[in-house]
C-alpha cells in the first residue's frame, strides 16, 4: 500500500503573534516552527498501516525552504521519503493553491491513500484535504478517529459532534483527514535521526498560474466580548481575593 | 440573491442553521442583495415547514432517494446542480462537521471561492470582506474572496444569535427542486450514527467544574488540579489534548466534541480557549480562567482571571479554600 501524508509547518505553541509591518501576514522572522498537530497523528496512522499492511509512507509538504525540517523529523518517525512542493510564496498560500499544488505533485505517484489532518493550527481553513481529494478525483471521508482497511476496502470511523460517530465504507484510492487523539504518537528514535539523514526529499516545483480562492486583507488582535476582572498581585494574594470574589460576588461557591 | 444551505439529520433541523440565517440576512444588508433562498436536502419535510414558517425566504426541497442518508458524494452532486439552477451571490452555511466534510468539494467543483469559520462581516457593499480565526484564535483575518462565483461562506457556531433572525410577514412557499443524481456515483456507504458506550459521568449535572488544559504540561502534575477540584467540590474536566494524550478519559472532555455543561462554576487552568473549546463551557454562569498567557482567546469569555502560573496558583487557592 502507497501512503501519503500531507504534512504542514507551522508556529510552535508557544508563539506570540507578531505582525509584518503590512498587516497581511506574520513576521516570519520571529517564528520558530513545528509540525501541525493533526498531521503528527495522520502521519503515525500511515506509519501503523505500513505495519499492518506493508507498502510506502511519502509525507508531502507545501511551502518555503524551512518545511524541510518537519519532512525530516516525519522521516525520523519511519516515513520513508517526501516531496516538497518548494516556493517562497506558499508559506501564506490559501487552501485552493495549497490543494492544488499538492495534486500536481503527487499526480504520477498513485497513492492507494492519503492523509491530511482535519486543520492546520496556522490559517485552520479545515478545507485543504477535501480539496485535494476533489482534485484527486477520490472519495474522501473527514474528521476520522479509526482506520479498517481489509481486502482492498476501508472502512472508517467519522466523529460527528456532540460525542456521536459514524462507520463509512468506501473503496481505495481515497483520502481522509485525521483527527487528533486517533491514537497514541511515537517520537523519533536516535536511529530514525541517523537514518533519516539518507531518506530523499524530492523538490518538486510550484506550478504557475493556480488560482487563490481567497487574500487576507489584514491580520489583528481579536477584540475582547467581555470585560473579564482580572485579579493582580502575587499569587497568594490573587488567589486570596479570588476566592473572596467567587464566594461574596459571583456566590459560586 | 443568498442561498442558504440549511442542516438536518434524521429530519430535525441543525440549530445552527438558525445562525446561519442570521448571518446571511446582515450578509444581505452589507451587500445590498434583497432576496434570500433556503436550500435543504433529503427527506426533511418537516424542518422545510419550520424554516417556511420563518417567512425568511423560498424554501427549496432537494429531495432524492440517494440523499436520504448523508454522503458527501451525494450532497455535493445535489447541491450543485441547484447552485448552477440559482445562480446565487453568496451560499451561506454554518460551519459544522458536515460543512466540512462536503462543502470544500463543493466550492472546488463549482471553481468558487470558500471562505470558512466566518465570525463577522465586513468590507464594503460591492466588495464584501469576512472575519476569521487565524492562530488557533491568537489572530483575526480578514479576507477578502477571489476569483469567480458564487462565493461560499460557512460561519462559526455562536458567532451570530439565532434569536436575533428577522422573520418575514407570512410563512414563504416551498418548491421541490428535481435533481439526477447518480447513486452508483455515491462512493461513501455511510452506515447509522451512534454513541460509544453509555458515559459513567453526566458533567452536565455538575455544580462547579474544574477543567485542566495543556497547560498542566504532563499527567503527573493532574493532582494539582484534582486538589482544587476537592476543594471546590468540583468535577474534573479537561480539554481535547489532554483527553487525546489519554490522561484523563474522553468522557471527561468539554467542547464539540464532548460534553456540552452549564455548572455554576467552571475553572479553567492552562486552558487556551479555541473555539471548539469554548462551544462546550461558555454558557457557565461563573468562569475563572488562569493562564499564563493575557491574551490566551479564554480570557474572552471568563468573568475572573488571574494571569500567570497556575501551578504558584492553583495551590494558593487550595490553602484559601482549605482556611474557611
Ligand atoms: C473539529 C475539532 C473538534 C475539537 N473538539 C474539541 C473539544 O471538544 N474540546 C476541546 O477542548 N478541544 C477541541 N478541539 C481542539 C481545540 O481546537 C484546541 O486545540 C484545544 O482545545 C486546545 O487545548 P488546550 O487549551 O488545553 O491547549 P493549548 O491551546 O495548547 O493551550 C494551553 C494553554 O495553557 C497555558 N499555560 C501553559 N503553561 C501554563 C502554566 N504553567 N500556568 C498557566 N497557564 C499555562 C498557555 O498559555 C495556553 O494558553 C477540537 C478541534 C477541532 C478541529
Ligand atoms: N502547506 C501545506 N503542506 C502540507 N500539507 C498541508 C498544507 N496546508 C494544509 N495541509 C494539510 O491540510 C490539512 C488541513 O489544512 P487547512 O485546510 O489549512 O486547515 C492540514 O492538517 C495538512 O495535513
Amino acid at each position: 500500500m502507497k501512503i501519503a501524508v500531507c504534512i504542514k509547518q507551522v508556529p510552535a505553541r508557544e508563539w506570540q503573534p507578531r505582525l509584518r509591518d503590512d498587516k497581511a501576514w506574520i513576521r516570519e522572522q520571529d517564528v520558530s516552527y513545528e509540525m501541525n498537530e493533526p498531521d503528527a497523528y495522520a502521519l503515525e496512522e500511515s506509519l501503523r498501516l505500513r505495519e499492518k499492511h506493508g507498502g510506502e509512507v511519502v509525507v508531502c509538504s507545501a511551502g518555503p525552504t524551512r518545511v524541510q525540517q518537519v519532512l525530516r523529523e516525519a522521516l525520523a518517525r519511519g516515513a520513508d521519503r517526501a516531496l516538497h512542493v518548494e516556493d517562497e510564496s506558499l508559506s501564506s498560500a490559501d487552501a485552493s493553491v495549497t490543494a492544488a499544488a499538492m495534486a500536481a505533485a503527487m499526480a504520477d505517484e498513485k497513492f492507494d491513500l492519503v492523509l491530511t489532518g482535519l486543520q492546520s493550527d496556522d490559517q485552520g481553513h479545515g478545507q485543504t484535504g477535501v480539496v485535494l481529494a476533489e482534485r484527486l478525483g477520490i472519495p474522501h471521508s473527514t474528521i476520522i478517529m479509526e482506520v479498517q482497511i481489509e481486502g482492498g476496502a476501508l472502512r472508517v470511523k467519522r466523529e460527528l459532534e456532540g460525542g456521536w460517530f459514524q462507520w463509512i465504507a468506501m473503496p481505495l484510492p481515497a483520502l481522509l483527514t485525521i483527527q487528533s487523539g486517533i491514537n497514541q504518537l511515537r517520537y523519533a528514535t536516535l536511529k530514525g535521526i541517523m537514518a533519516a539523514k539518507k531518506k530523499e526529499i524530492r523538490k518538486v516545483a510550484l506550478p504557475a498560474g493556480l488560482q487563490a480562492g481567497q487574500q487576507i486583507v489584514a491580520l489583528s488582535l481579536p477584540s475582547r466580548a467581555k470585560q473579564t476582572q482580572i485579579i493582580g498581585g502575587s499569587a497568594a494574594e490573587a488567589a486570596k481575593e479570588l476566592v473572596r470574589r467567587l464566594r461574596e460576588e459571583a456566590r459560586a461557591l | 440573491m443568498i442561498l442558504v444551505i440549511a442542516e438536518q439529520r434524521g429530519g430535525e433541523l441543525n440549530r445552527a442553521t438558525w445562525e446561519a440565517l442570521v448571518a446571511a440576512q446582515q450578509l444581505a444588508k452589507r451587500a445590498g442583495v434583497s432576496s434570500m433562498t433556503v436550500a435543504i436536502a433529503g427527506d426533511a419535510a418537516a424542518a422545510a415547514q419550520e424554516l417556511a414558517a420563518a417567512g425568511v425566504g423560498e424554501v427549496l426541497t432537494v429531495a432524492h432517494p440517494a440523499l436520504v442518508s448523508y454522503a458527501p458524494d451525494g450532497y455535493v452532486a445535489a447541491l450543485a446542480q441547484v447552485i448552477q439552477l440559482q445562480s446565487p451571490r453568496f451560499v451561506v452555511l454554518a460551519h459544522t462537521y458536515q460543512a466540512r466534510d462536503f462543502v470544500p468539494a463543493l466550492a472546488t467543483r463549482l471553481n468558487a471561492p470558500l471562505i470558512t469559520d466566518a465570525t463577522a462581516i465586513a468590507g464594503a457593499a460591492d466588495a464584501p470582506t469576512f472575519m476569521r480565526p487565524m492562530f488557533q484564535g491568537k489572530l483575526a483575518a480578514e479576507v477578502k474572496p477571489v476569483g469567480g462565483g458564487p462565493c461560499f461562506v460557512t460561519f462559526q457556531i455562536g458567532a451570530f444569535r439565532a434569536d436575533q433572525l428577522q422573520r418575514g410577514g407570512g410563512p414563504s412557499t416551498i418548491t421541490p427542486i428535481a435533481v439526477t443524481i447518480d447513486a452508483s456515483a455515491i462512493r461513501q456507504a455511510p452506515e447509522e450514527p451512534f454513541q460509544e458506550a453509555a458515559r459513567a459521568v453526566d458533567l452536565s449535572q455538575a455544580a462547579r467544574i474544574v477543567a485542566v488544559g495543556r497547560g498542566i504540561k504532563s499527567k503527573e502534575q493532574l493532582p494539582v488540579a484534582e486538589a482544587l477540584a476537592k476543594a471546590l467540590g468540583a468535577e474534573i474536566a479537561a480539554s481535547r489534548p489532554i483527553c487525546d494524550s489519554g490522561w484523563l478519559p474522553m468522557e471527561r472532555q468539554i467542547g464539540s466534541s464532548g460534553q456540552t455543561v452549564a455548572p455554576k462554576l467552571y475553572v479553567a487552568l492552562g486552558i487556551s480557549g479555541a473555539i471548539q473549546h469554548l462551544v462546550g463551557m461558555k454558557g457557565s454562569r461563573t468562569i475563572v480562567a488562569i493562564n499564563k498567557d493575557a491574551d490566551a482567546p479564554i480570557f474572552e469569555v471568563a468573568d475572573y482571571g488571574i494571569v500567570g502560573d497556575l501551578f504558584e496558583i492553583v495551590p494558593a487557592m487550595v490553602a484559601e479554600l482549605e482556611k474557611a
